[in-house]
């Protein structure tokens, strides 16, 4: 990845921010030690799962028990000791870093304390995460395709139902899903097209654009459901794409059956982040869309076509939007229900965010938010005693702080948003 | 997709038009556009009508063998829905006429019921519009009314069941500054977000809008909110309402009294006061503000907190008039309806009203529409996203309808991404 001279320069900014880091580390670890360590019973152990519900590994992993009282006191002694390591010498350059740490240690005493005496299948969990994670990452890819030319796009949320709609309309009349697909991805590019004609041809504000396109396939989407699918009940049947597990890797034990045993929307989507990553900093046509991005008069001095490049990234974008939005449907629930999106469009922005506009970042922000997702769903299982409607809001929360915390220090493109007149 | 865009001055947020004389010239030229762009929505509407129908789309697949018969099928379609549509917003023109000249009230009554439902629905929709129109003002984009409409409920619900004791007149002057309070927090959260960390209000406010689902949920599965006979989630109604206008079998009630007030309430204080000129010279321009002595980031909290707040008075209203229990789902796409009422009347005040009225009128009418012509309600929201896609690209109703572009004056402001 190139590194540009700011990274270079990016280290942690004051002696007090990093001491103020130093006491947060601290008051995380004290919060470890009494809500965790004290709060479990003493005796009580943990049993971590480690091997898949179902399938099987090379080797069967015995599973994991720890007494939860000592792990969370011992991680919170960790959790203590960097802090005071942050409060005297710092980290440096790797103070981001540690900050992950600490937050991963955290999680893991949260989890100890909440499986107290019962078991957790880690496996499962992290199935779970990236499972959840793969609607957002579409939607972040897409939106990275489309910020990155300078248009940014509000009309993710939009783009994922109608293809959802489509996907599972398409797929049923045809029973065929992968023609089922191509339609969701087609429905995708359509919009696309039509965000990139409002906010490029007729310099239409490019947020309300987006705004009026999440409306229009909301309500096109209801009004065809209701009009559509409820006579035509086999119109909304499409069936679902089985997992396809690939033979030697899903076998390696705890990441084989998470990443390697899922249904083909996952592994598109590990070929498109990697494509993605690949094509904008490393092809001569990224180098180009970046530039359009950052200063689409500078690029066009160059004789590079600045509204084609915006056109050609918006209904790209649009395209993987539709494959993405195929997911709810053809990969995940099987059928087509109102509204059945529930903000993920927008939680791909905040993690596009998060991920600084970069596909590899936004699918491990995109990660995070899976894990909030799935989180929730454990949690209320094991009978953690928080209401069920809070943890529900776990995601939505950490989108706020994400998007909150990374407001300045994310580069965005720096033309994003702007409008391009050619004079 | 050539390379030249198409240079329409009036792009991006719709301009101030009452503050720069040079555009003015007659009234009806401005709402040409809107007029427009809803015919023009309509029409896009009616087809879609048309093209989601079996039975029609079997007459069409034999269209050259009886191309008259299968027009005036589909516009008979169009024609049944859109009528039961108007009917249902406005009345029946001669059951009205009908009533005032044999004078008969009751009969009035009862042919003005529609209108009445029409301003009843309206009522929530002028507050969700102001509330967007205020942001609009700032340059903010405020896509949070749903959230602030649910916490202003929450509220509000809460302030009715309990003080009971209270005589009407001042309960229910604490139920809708309670509905305002609650609002106005939800709004505050985005605002201060914005000001310390520079946090696009968009993303935020979408959160906040989800996160406030929640809390309804959970507010509504406690035993302090929920009506002690019922297992669904419905709260404790509230205990009193708002007085009606033109007798009880009309739902006509004060709250668009008090709707109109509070429009010309801020109307005053966006166009009259120090505090409504900082909020237009941030939306403006926000480092000449700074320059100016004017804080921006001050002004992004103010402006996001009272339009929040008047967003959660659509809460209040709702309780107060319609439904005086909390229910799951209560801002029922106010939040978004606004966003379309702010672009239509232009972010001014009283377009909003006017705007309002129309998508009450639609509200209204859309189901009276489905019980008569079995045509889902939900191609109403189509129509208002095709009416804001043309609101927001006027030059685009132009060149459909082939309309001379009028001379160009002053300002395009775009977005600056997420800064």
């Amino acid at each position: 990845m190139t590194v540009s001279p700011a990274a270079l320069r990016e280290r942690p900014v004051s002696m007090t921010r990093a001491r103020a880091l130093g006491l947060f580390f601290l008051a995380v670890a004290i919060a470890m030690f009494v809500l965790f360590a004290l709060g479990s019973d003493p005796g009580a152990e943990t049993t971590f799962g480690l091997n898949p519900g179902h399938g099987g590994t090379a080797v069967r992993i015995g599973d994991l028990t720890l007494p939860s009282r000592e792990t969370a006191l011992l991680l919170s002694v960790v959790c203590a000791f960097l802090g005071g390591v942050q409060l005297t010498r710092g980290f440096g350059a790797r103070t981001n870093l540690v900050i992950g740490v600490v937050a991963f240690l955290f999680v893991v005493a949260f989890l100890t304390w909440a499986a107290a005496g019962r078991s957790l299948n880690v496996v499962g969990l992290l199935s779970s995460t990236l499972l959840r994670a793969v609607p957002i990452t579409f939607g972040a890819l897409a939106g990275v395709l489309c910020e990155r030319a300078g248009v940014v796009n509000i009309a993710i949320e939009g783009m994922l139902l109608s293809a959802a709609f489509t996907g599972s309309t398409v797929a049923s009349a045809t029973h065929n899903l992968w023609i089922g697909m191509l339609g969701g991805a087609a429905v995708g590019g359509l919009l696309g097209w039509f965000l990139a004609v409002l906010s490029i041809r007729y310099l239409v504000n490019q947020v309300i654009g987006g705004t009026a396109i999440n409306l229009f396939a909301l309500g096109i989407t209801g009004f065809l459901s209701a009009r559509v699918l409820e006579p035509y009940q086999e119109l909304n049947n499409p069936g679902r794409f089985e997992p396809l597990a690939i033979p030697a890797f899903s076998k390696i034990p705890i990441i084989g059956p998470v990443l390697f045993d899922n249904n083909v929307f996952v592994y598109i989507m590990f070929a498109l982040i990697a494509l993605i990553y690949f094509g904008l900093f490393y092809t001569r046509w990224g180098l180009r869309v970046r530039a359009v991005g950052e200063h689409p008069r500078a690029a066009d001095t160059v004789g590079i076509r600045v509204l084609l490049t915006r056109y050609r990234n918006v209904v790209l974008g649009g395209i993987v939007a539709g494959i993405g939005g195929a997911y709810f449907t053809l990969g995940s629930v099987g059928r087509f229900d109102e509204n059945m999106t529930a903000g993920r469009g927008f939680i791909g922005l905040a993690a596009m965010i998060f991920g600084r506009w970069n596909p590899v970042g936004a699918f491990l922000a995109a990660l995070v938010f899976g894990f909030a997702d799935s989180l929730q769903t454990k949690l209320s299982i094991l009978n953690v005693p928080i209401p069920s409607e809070f943890l529900l809001m776990a995601p939505y929360i950490v989108t706020i702080v994400v998007v909150a915390s990374a407001g300045r220090k994310a580069r965005m493109p720096a033309a994003d948003g702007q409008p391009y007149v050619k004079e | 997709m050539g390379e030249t865009a198409v240079k329409a001055p009036e792009a991006g947020r719709p301009e101030p038009r009452q503050e720069d004389g040079a555009r003015t010239g007659h009234w009806w030229h401005s709402a040409v556009v809107p007029v427009l762009a809803v015919v023009t929505a309509l029409a896009i509407g009616g087809l879609v009508i048309v093209f989601s129908d079996a039975d029609l789309l079997r007459s069409w697949s034999g269209f050259f063998r009886h191309p008259l018969e299968t027009l005036r099928l589909s516009w008979d379609v169009v024609w049944q829905s859109y009528k039961a549509l108007f009917e249902g917003a406005l009345g029946n023109p001669g059951d009205i006429s009908r009533a005032l000249v044999h004078g008969d009230w009751t009969a009035l009554r009862q042919a003005l019921s529609p209108l009445s439902e029409t301003i009843v629905a309206s009522t929530p929709l002028i507050f969700a519009g102001l509330s967007v129109a205020i942001g609009f003002k700032a340059n903010l984009f405020n896509i949070g009314g749903e959230g602030q409409i649910t916490v202003g409920a929450i509220a509000g619900t809460m302030v009715g069941f309990s003080f009971g004791w209270l005589p009407g007149p001042i309960h229910v002057l604490l139920i809708v500054l309670a509905s305002f309070v609650g609002g106005a927090a939800w709004g505050f959260v985005p605002g201060i977000l914005k000001a310390k960390t520079g946090a696009h209000e968009v993303i935020v406010t979408i959160m906040m809008n989800y996160i406030a689902y929640r809390l309804a949920d959970y507010c509504l599965s406690t035993t302090f909110f929920r009506r002690p006979d019922r297992t669904d989630p419905i709260s404790k109604p509230v205990d009193v309402a708002y007085p009606h206008l033109l007798g009880s079998d009309l739902r006509l009630n004060l709250g668009i009294v008090v709707a109109l007030v509070v429009v010309a309430a801020v109307a005053y204080l966006l166009n009259r006061t120090i505090v409504g000129f900082e909020f237009r010279a941030v939306g403006a321009n926000p480092d000449a503000s700074r320059a100016a002595g004017i804080s921006p980031g001050r002004v992004f909290v103010l402006v996001m907190t009272l339009a929040g707040g008047v967003a959660g008075m659509a809460g209040g209203n709702q309780l107060l008039s319609v439904s005086p229990s909390l229910t799951p789902g209560y801002s029922s796409g106010f939040g978004f309806d606004g966003i379309a009422l702010a672009l239509l009347g232009n972010t001014n005040p009283w377009g909003v009203v006017a705007a309002a009225f129309l998508f009450g009128a639609m509200r209204a009418g859309s189901r009276a529409m489905q019980a008569a012509t079995a045509t889902p309600v939900d191609i109403v929201t189509v129509i208002q996203a095709l009416v804001i896609v043309f609101v927001a690209a006027p030059s685009l109703v132009r060149s459909i309808w082939r309309i001379k572009v009028p001379r160009p004056s002053g300002l395009e402001i775009v977005t600056k991404g997420y800064s």
